[in-house]
């Protein structure tokens, strides 16, 4: 087990070098200038510009740029901001509370709907609980968010003036009112997220269950005459749950990379908010950390994943 | 303007016979702007006014907070490398300049003592020094006295290359000098007729010496107060997160008189316009929005029984399609649009003149920006008296299709219009953004019906706007026959505006197409009078020379203006924000208050 989780590590090294690389090159390469906004702007001369882009670094031969870049890294230094002149690991560690909050949440509200919604649906096929939930599903995953975000702007800030619809990181007040008015915003962001979540992952639960409860040892296990409670939750369950398992241990890294859409609509500070306004103003170094500590998650996870699955059904040897 | 008859008007307003609203209407009746107007004046000897906005508050704090909404949040607070207006509006909440624009172009005291003028001694005859008073007991926010050291030391470190500050050319070509602990004089190598530009506005805001002397140069970037301002405005800085929030509170040893009136203020980023919109009008979650890019009947819509308004202010921005006076085709030494090529369609006079009537800028003004713009011949909007009443504009499509008859293009059989077997075709670019793909598809229509076969095209406003060597894309290398932007004025004078288009700086290869001349436009008659306007120290006989610059640009159609956008923002019903179309929104801060 730990010889392969050793190997496993070594193998990510190199993935997780040619994945910099691509990404490095892709930024270089791609179009947009940090400083663009200066090009219209008659007070700054173009030598501004120059001596700006010269300070930066940015007319550098590209594999001396990723050569500096991967050494830094390898120091724990993450890059410097062209657009704030700050460092890029302060930048994100600012973001990263309110993504874990919002985004976390959100995944935890898909999981509460998506898994007893998903478990009952498979019991009663075909019942009416089963249609409803699957139309429900469907008109979930269909919509999307910027849709429902809109719309729930519109219904709980606007017309029914219930809820705030701008995110406020830090809120005047203390104790109990500070945690109120910390879920109170986060209702809409969380339910927007939290359904559309909930609606794909009902469908998968639904259809790991029913893999799962046509099986022999299943027929076997009421012909025991073990209660349906203890069937479904001891013995069917616990099979069906290990590709819920993969498909949840894979989206955990979205919880660190945050919801762009969904950040930008309610204006929440995140990460998702972060790499979007980088990417707008060419800031190639935050737009570089964030989808690089990004991948480097999404290597881990996969990872877990992996080992999480032998832990479940021990059929499953890891060599 | 008459020399004669302006000299006696001054005269008027010295004796008190004149009121100098009336003089600046008249002067604007002739096409000078209300800053030049008033600068006239000053040269003229007499005293600038000192147009405090008014302020009714008779105590100090007591407003609450004040919750502004920045769609794109400001990502440092170092005014020297604001690199937009977002990073300004954010620094000018506790830096100060010694004095700011109001909202028709007047210079309004801020760190200043008063205004310098040539019957206060402040302005030297000969226009190549200003002496600057500055006044008596400011604090910093850290308790330090502002002496004139640290101006002399923003200067200097403005001025440093090696700084990389995006204010640097704003504090080239002068030397600042300590003449004694509260009084700086300004020596410029060259007569410089607005003076006005150093320690004014948003990139006139002084630092601290005693906090950034040691990050001078090339270790700019390491200061640790680029992210925690120390200034002297009327807010102290508590909080910052790039990109994020800005959250400054009442500065209790602020130097103006029951200023300022919030006890806090907070500055929150993000987001897109339109919900900007709706947090301050319809549902009131903030006091003041900025920048509203949002289609006018969608504001109107909004405002219908809301919580707040828009509000406007009037400056130089102008939207305008500029012509390639180049091949855009041809390729000469690795290059398109080389200066060494003739435009095949558009080189002839006739034709870019037919163009511009077929510009419907009514229809353009009451489809796309509604309030938030106005019809105009003229490249040159502001201030006032640097506009042209010798312009006129007309959309008319008879007349366009007459001119290109004359002009030898003869619709031919499939309605597009040819001479000697080449087909009128033009290729229209602009970046992508609402209003104007709006704009080009008017143009399209009116030229279609002129058979004129218009292809648009947008680029994406980061590539388009971007100084991008590598990318056939950008404004500058001006891959098209006509494309369409906006150049905003960012200060009340006419100077950096106009200086663009001389024949010394049309856009190449060999500068890397940094050169400002995009349209590639030549005229010796234009050189000439830019050469002469950036010596002029008479104000009016200046003002008649950018007046001239601005009629040869539109005589030779270099410019279809097609429209002069003013700022809109958003207010609560209940604030009072004060503002200019010549400054950043926050340039006036210290003068805003709430009507209870």
């Amino acid at each position: 087990m730990s010889q392969y989780v050793l190997r496993r590590l070594l193998i990510a090294v190199p993935s997780l070098l040619a994945i910099s690389l691509v990404l490095f090159v892709v930024l270089a390469l791609a179009p947009g200038d940090p400083f663009s906004e200066l090009a219209t702007n008659p007070n700054v001369p173009p030598e501004v510009q120059a001596a700006l882009r010269a300070k930066f670094g940015l007319d550098d031969p590209i594999h001396l740029r990723y050569l500096h870049w991967l050494n830094a890294m390898l120091h724990g230094d993450w890059g410097f901001s062209f657009v704030s002149r700050m460092d890029v690991d302060t930048l994100i560690l600012q973001r990263l509370p309110a993504t874990l909050y919002v985004i976390g949440s959100a995944q935890i509200l898909a999981l509460l709907i998506a898994i007893p919604v998903g478990v009952y649906a498979a019991t009663k096929p075909y019942s009416l609980f089963d249609q409803i939930a699957n139309t429900l599903a469907f008109v979930g995953f269909s919509l999307p968010t910027f849709f429902t975000g809109i719309l729930f702007i519109l219904i709980f800030s606007v017309t029914l003036d219930w809820l705030p619809f701008v995110y406020t990181t830090d809120i005047k007040a203390t104790g109990i009112r500070w945690v109120l008015e910390m879920i109170r915003q986060a209702i809409m962001p969380v339910a927007v997220l939290g359904l559309f979540q909930a609606a794909s992952m009902t469908r998968f639960v639904r259809s790991a269950m029913l893999d799962v409860i046509r099986l022999d040892y299943v027929t076997t296990a009421r012909a025991k005459g073990l209660g349906q409670a203890t069937v479904i939750v001891k013995h069917v369950m616990r099979n069906a749950m290990i590709p819920v398992v993969t498909l949840i241990a894979l989206q955990m890294p979205a919880v660190f990379g945050g919801a762009i859409v969904t950040e930008q609509i309610f204006r929440i500070p995140g990460i998702g908010s972060l790499l979007i306004s980088s990417i707008l103003s060419n800031d190639t170094p935050v737009v570089m950390a964030v989808t690089f500590v990004f991948a480097c998650l999404v290597v881990l996870f996969n990872l877990i994943a992996d080992v999480l699955y032998g832990w479940l059904d021990p059929r499953i040897s890891l060599r | 303007m008459l020399d004669k008859e302006l000299r006696s008007m001054i005269g008027q307003v010295k004796g008190g016979r004149m009121d100098r609203r009336a003089f600046i209407k008249r002067l604007a009746a002739v096409g000078l702007t209300a800053p030049l107007a008033n600068q006239i004046l000053a040269l003229g000897g007499v005293a600038m006014a000192q147009s405090p906005n008014p302020y009714p508050p008779t105590k100090r704090g007591g407003g609450g907070a004040l919750k502004l909404l920045w769609w794109q949040g400001p990502t440092l607070l170092n005014p020297h490398f604001a690199n937009g207006t977002k990073d300004q509006d954010g620094s000018r909440l506790f830096y100060e300049p010694l004095a700011s624009w109001d909202a028709e172009g007047n210079l309004n005291p801020i760190l200043a003592a008063e205004i310098p003028s040539l019957a206060n001694g402040g302005l030297a005859a000969d226009a190549k020094s200003v002496t600057w008073k500055i006044k008596p007991g400011v604090k910093w926010h850290d308790g330090k006295p502002l002496t004139a050291d640290d101006f002399v030391f923003t200067w200097a470190y403005a001025s440093d290359p090696a700084t990389a500050a995006v204010s640097v050319s704003t504090y080239a070509d002068m030397t600042v000098e300590k003449v004694d602990d509260l009084t700086i004089r300004i020596l410029f190598k060259n007569p410089t007729p607005f003076w006005a530009n150093a320690f004014v506005g948003a990139y006139g805001c002084v630092i601290p010496k005693h906090l950034f002397a040691d990050y001078k140069g090339s270790k700019s970037r390491e200061a640790p107060n680029n992210l925690s301002p120390v200034g002297t405005g009327p807010y102290k800085f508590v909080e910052f997160k790039p990109g994020d929030v800005v959250r400054g509170q009442l500065n209790p040893d602020y130097h103006m008189p029951n200023r300022p009136h919030f006890d806090t203020i907070e500055m929150k980023g993000g987001g897109d316009a339109v919900s900007a919109a709706r947090a301050v009008i319809q549902t009131g979650e903030f006091d003041f929005a900025w920048n509203m890019q949002v289609e006018d009947d969608v504001l109107l819509r909004l405002e219908k029984g809301g919580k707040g308004k828009t509000v406007y202010a009037t400056g130089g921005d102008i939207e305008f399609i500029a012509i390639n006076f180049t091949d855009p085709n041809v390729e000469i030494d690795g290059e398109r649009s080389s200066i060494k090529t003739k435009h095949p369609i558009l080189s002839d006079p006739n034709v870019r003149k037919a163009l511009a009537l077929l510009v419907d800028r009514e229809s353009v003004k009451k489809a796309i920006y509604g309030r938030a713009g106005r019809t105009t011949a003229n490249y040159l909007n502001g201030p006032e008296k640097f506009v042209s009443k010798n312009t006129s504009w007309e959309f008319n499509i008879e007349k366009a299709s007459k001119m290109l008859d004359d002009a030898g293009w003869k619709v031919g059989a499939d309605g597009i219009r040819e001479k000697d077997g080449k087909k009128f075709k033009l290729l229209y670019q602009t970046s992508t953004n609402g209003p104007r793909q709006k704009t080009q598809a008017i143009v399209k229509q009116a030229c279609q019906k002129a058979g004129i076969d218009v292809e648009l095209k947008s680029v994406v406003a980061s590539v388009f706007f971007s100084s991008d060597v590598a990318n056939p894309d950008t404004f500058p290398k001006f891959y098209a026959d006509i494309e369409e932007f906006q150049i905003p004025m960012t200060q009340p004078d006419p100077a950096l505006h106009m200086k663009r288009y001389i024949s010394a700086n049309v856009a190449s290869k060999e500068n890397k197409w940094q050169g400002q001349n995009f349209p590639r436009y030549v005229n010796k008659d234009y050189d000439d009078a830019i050469a002469a306007a950036e010596t002029e120290t008479d104000p009016v006989k200046r003002a008649a020379l950018y007046i001239k610059c601005n009629d040869l640009l539109w005589q030779d159609t270099v410019f279809i203006p097609v429209m002069h956008r003013l700022k809109v923002e958003a207010a609560a019903n209940n604030l009072r924000p004060a503002l200019s179309g010549w400054a950043n929104e926050t340039d006036n801060i210290q003068d805003w208050y709430r009507e209870a």
